[in-house]
Parts: C-alpha cells; sequence; structure tokens
C-alpha cells in the first residue's frame, strides 16, 4: 500500500472557454472550464490542470475568475499555468484558489525566476513545465532539447540538464510534454519520460501523446512516471477517470479509487 | 450562529479551506481573519499553513498567533493543517531549524533525498494521495473508512514511531503522522479541503466537534 499515482485531466482554456472542445453527454455546458473541471471532480480525478493557452494580459482577469469559481466548486488539487512571469502573476492565482503554477518560458529566459517563486511561496506549488523534443537521430544515443513557443523555437538546452537545474532551483513538481507526441494519440515518449524521472528527485507529470489507456499505464511502468496527464481521451468521453483507474489498477499500479 | 475563524497570518491561499467548510457546514458563519478579538470569539479555529515553516512562524510570532492558538485551543476545537500542524510541534528542521509553538513535543524532519521503500527510490515531495490508517477513535474520523486516501504535499514530516499523540498513521518510506490529537486540538499533515469527499467528511466532523 503506497502513494496512488495520479491520473489529471487537462483542460487547455481561451478567455475562460475551454478550447478542443469537451463532450459530455451529462453536461449543460462544455466550454465552462468550471463545469467541466465538477464533472472530473465527481468522477475521482486526482488533480484537475488548466491551462490558460492565450495568456495575453487582457485575459488575465478572466483566469483568476475563472480559477476562483473552479477552486470554490472542486475540492482536488488544481494547477493553473500559462503566461506566468512574476511573482505577483504567482500570487494573485494562488489567492484566488491555484494549489500550484506551471511555469513554462519564463523559466527558460529568467531560471532565477524559479528560485524566486520557490523561495516565496514553497517548492511545493512550484511545477515547471519541460517541452522537449528529440533532437538525436536514428541510432545516436537519445537526446532531448528544451523547445519554447509550443514547440517551434529550440533554445540549445539539453533536456536532462535542464530538468535537474530546475529542480536545484525548487521545482517542486516537473510537467513533462513531448512535442513529438504531443496530439499524435501515439502516447508518451517513453525513453525520455524513464530518462527525467530517474534523473530528478521530485515527482514527474508525464504529458503529450495519450490515444489509449494502455499509454496511460506505460506512462507510470515503463516510463516511470508518478502522474499522467491527458486531455481529449477524457474529453471526447472516449473514456472516463473510473475506466483509466480500473484499467491502471488491473496492471498492478496502484491508484485511487 | 456557530463561527469558525480560519487564521490568516498572510501565508497562502485560505480560499479553499473557507469554501470547503462552507460547504460543509452552511449554518456556520466562516471568518478569515487575523484579528485576535474575531479569533476569540470565534467557537472554533483552523490554523492553516503553506510554504516553508521559516517564514510560516516569523509571521505567527509577529502577529503573536502562538499566545492565540495556546489561549483558544484551551476551551474550543482547533484545527492544523499541513505547515498549520507543523507549526503546532516542537521545531522542524527546515530552515536549519526553527523553534516552532511547541503544543506537541514531536520534532519535524526532512524526508531526504534518498527516501527508499525497498529498491524503489521514493520522491520527494510526498505529493499525492495516500492512505491515512486511524490510530484513534475520534469524532473528527467519524464516518471515514480507515485507509481512506487524502491529499498531502509536503517533504518534512512529524515521525509516527513513539508519537505519543498520534491519531493517523500514513507510510512513505517511513510511517509518518498524518494526524495528531490532543484535548482540544485535532491536526493533520494532508491537505482535507483538497482531499474530495474523504476532506470534506472530515471537515464536517471538525465542525460538529464540540472537543474533548
Amino acid at each position: 500500500m503506497a502513494l496512488a499515482k495520479r491520473i489529471i485531466p487537462c483542460l487547455d482554456v481561451e478567455k475562460g472557454r475551454v478550447v478542443k472542445g469537451v463532450n459530455f453527454v451529462d453536461i449543460r455546458d462544455a466550454g465552462d472550464p468550471v463545469e467541466v473541471a465538477r464533472k472530473y471532480n465527481e468522477q475521482g480525478a486526482d488533480e484537475i490542470t488548466f491551462l490558460d493557452i492565450t495568456a495575453s494580459h487582457e485575459s488575465r482577469d478572466t483566469t483568476y475568475e475563472t480559477v476562483e469559481r473552479m477552486a470554490s466548486e472542486v475540492f482536488i488539487p488544481l494547477t493553473v499555468g500559462g503566461g506566468i512571469r512574476t511573482v505577483d502573476d504567482i500570487r494573485k492565482l494562488l489567492n484566488a484558489g491555484a494549489d500550484k503554477v506551471a511555469i513554462n518560458t519564463a523559466a527558460v529566459f529568467n531560471p532565477d525566476f524559479v528560485r524566486e517563486a520557490a523561495d516565496r511561496f514553497g517548492s511545493q506549488c512550484i511545477v515547471v513545465s519541460i517541452d522537449a523534443k528529440r533532437v538525436s537521430g536514428e541510432g545516436e544515443p537519445p537526446r532531448w532539447e528544451i523547445f519554447t513557443h509550443g514547440g517551434r523555437k529550440p533554445t540549445g538546452l539539453d533536456a536532462i540538464e535542464w530538468a535537474l537545474k530546475m529542480t536545484d532551483m525548487g521545482a517542486g513538481e516537473l510537467l513533462l510534454t513531448s512535442m513529438d507526441r504531443d496530439g499524435t494519440k501515439s502516447g508518451f515518449d517513453l525513453a525520455l519520460t524513464r530518462a527525467i524521472s530517474d534523473a530528478v528527485a521530485v515527482p514527474v507529470i508525464a504529458s503529450g501523446g495519450v490515444g489509449e489507456l494502455q499509454h496511460l499505464a506505460d506512462g507510470i511502468i515503463l516510463g516511470g512516471a508518478d502522474a499522467v496527464l491527458a486531455a481529449s481521451i477524457f474529453h471526447f468521453g472516449q473514456f472516463s477517470i473510473p475506466e483509466a483507474k480500473a484499467f491502471m489498477k488491473a496492471q498492478g499500479i496502484e491508484v485511487r479509487d | 450562529m456557530k463561527t469558525l475563524a480560519i487564521i490568516d497570518y498572510g501565508m497562502g491561499n485560505l480560499h479553499s479551506v473557507s469554501k470547503a467548510v462552507e460547504l460543509v457546514a452552511p449554518d456556520t458563519r466562516v471568518l478569515v481573519t487575523s484579528d485576535p478579538a474575531q479569533i476569540r470569539e470565534a467557537d472554533r479555529v483552523i490554523l492553516p499553513g503553506v510554504g516553508a515553516i521559516r517564514d510560516c512562524m516569523a509571521e505567527i510570532l509577529r502577529l503573536g498567533v502562538d499566545d492565540l492558538v495556546r489561549e483558544v485551543s484551551a476551551d474550543r476545537p482547533l484545527l492544523g493543517i499541513c505547515v498549520g500542524m507543523q507549526a503546532l510541534m516542537s521545531r522542524s528542521e527546515e530552515n536549519g531549524w526553527v523553534d516552532c509553538i511547541n503544543l506537541f513535543p514531536s520534532e519535524v524532519r526532512f524526508f531526504g533525498n534518498h527516501l527508499k521503500e525497498g529498491d524503489v527510490r521514493l520522491k520527494v515531495p510526498h505529493m499525492g494521495w495516500n492512505e491515512v490508517y486511524q490510530t484513534t477513535d475520534h469524532p473528527v474520523w467519524h464516518n471515514i473508512p480507515d485507509g481512506d486516501r487524502f491529499y498531502f504535499v509536503h517533504s518534512y514530516y512529524a515521525e509516527a514511531e513513539g508519537n505519543p499523540d498520534i491519531a493517523g498513521r500514513t507510510h512513505y518510506g517511513i510511517d509518518i503522522a498524518a494526524a495528531v490529537a490532543r484535548d482540544n486540538i485535532f491536526a493533520v499533515q494532508f491537505h482535507p479541503e483538497k482531499s474530495h469527499r474523504a476532506g470534506l467528511q472530515l471537515l464536517k466532523n471538525f465542525v460538529q466537534w464540540t472537543g474533548a
């Protein structure tokens, strides 16, 4: 008996609405992130991740308001990411009811920001998002690099070295997305997940590429992840959270019933 | 109307705690406050806390929350949550040993960077849903199945072994105190406000508990 591996549905939110669509039969407004989060909460999701994909200055107030409504109705942990650049952004999100914040691009441009944030708010609420892409060729030892701008801009940073640096700076958790697999439904990059998970002392959330339940189990068993994040397989009612948990449990993975 | 004061000493988000209590106890007035008068008037009190112990204790001492907690817990129920539980212990290894309120004799220790279960390395922070085994029959555990999971997120812990006040035990590499209780105080390492059904039941029980 041990700590359960976590299943985290992810909501991509633009101007206060879930985008990419969510298709639950018994939900009134599939675009309202609070309704969607409530649905996942009822199903037994272990956490909710909310990514503000516009993250423009104008949409921030909508985000704070949405996070506040969500935290008033959904009593499981909530991570909010997207466009976080300052300590003040973090303070506002935590005050609105986020339990953790995910820092991505700002960490690449200013790694000290992660240290500042962890010192100020504690490592337990600082998640660093790592978007990595394989840069080694066929037959070469695998190597991954950090990319920004949705996987378009290389940074020259080695993914494993970067992960270690971020945990040294005080990241309490890493949200690892394979830019090669994101949106492909072909499963996590398991070699990447395993390499990062073995390298760091903090929990790792695997993300990017889930298309079926076996992918979730593989992320834990083969990738060594502590949590698995997925969006579309849950949003379109292809699988429910209880189905995912039953599947993982049948493969010997400890889950929360 | 009964009132419940959540002590606001400037450390982190108290929104979730107050919303969760409001949900399970609609006929209780919930105040998030640092005002000693309001805290003294409340029927029950919650001491929350997130972040690092050094900063938490600095604010607790600056605002006189330590004396206030000693005073109110003498005659009414008090619930400590996460760092709010750790602050009730004697001292914490975090930030190079910090003296705490010392209502419980335990010390708070670091899990370390080499925590293991058999051959498997365990990640720190201890983050996620773990099983809590009740070691005492306490009204705050009412209607919560033994071994139910609660949400934890912490890197420091109070030891279970030899702990005279232990009320709930969780295993993560070693046995830790998931909950301690004595007289009017019940304190938990996990976050009931983030622990879905089990956590909401615990908060409901706390609001109904009249104390020792």
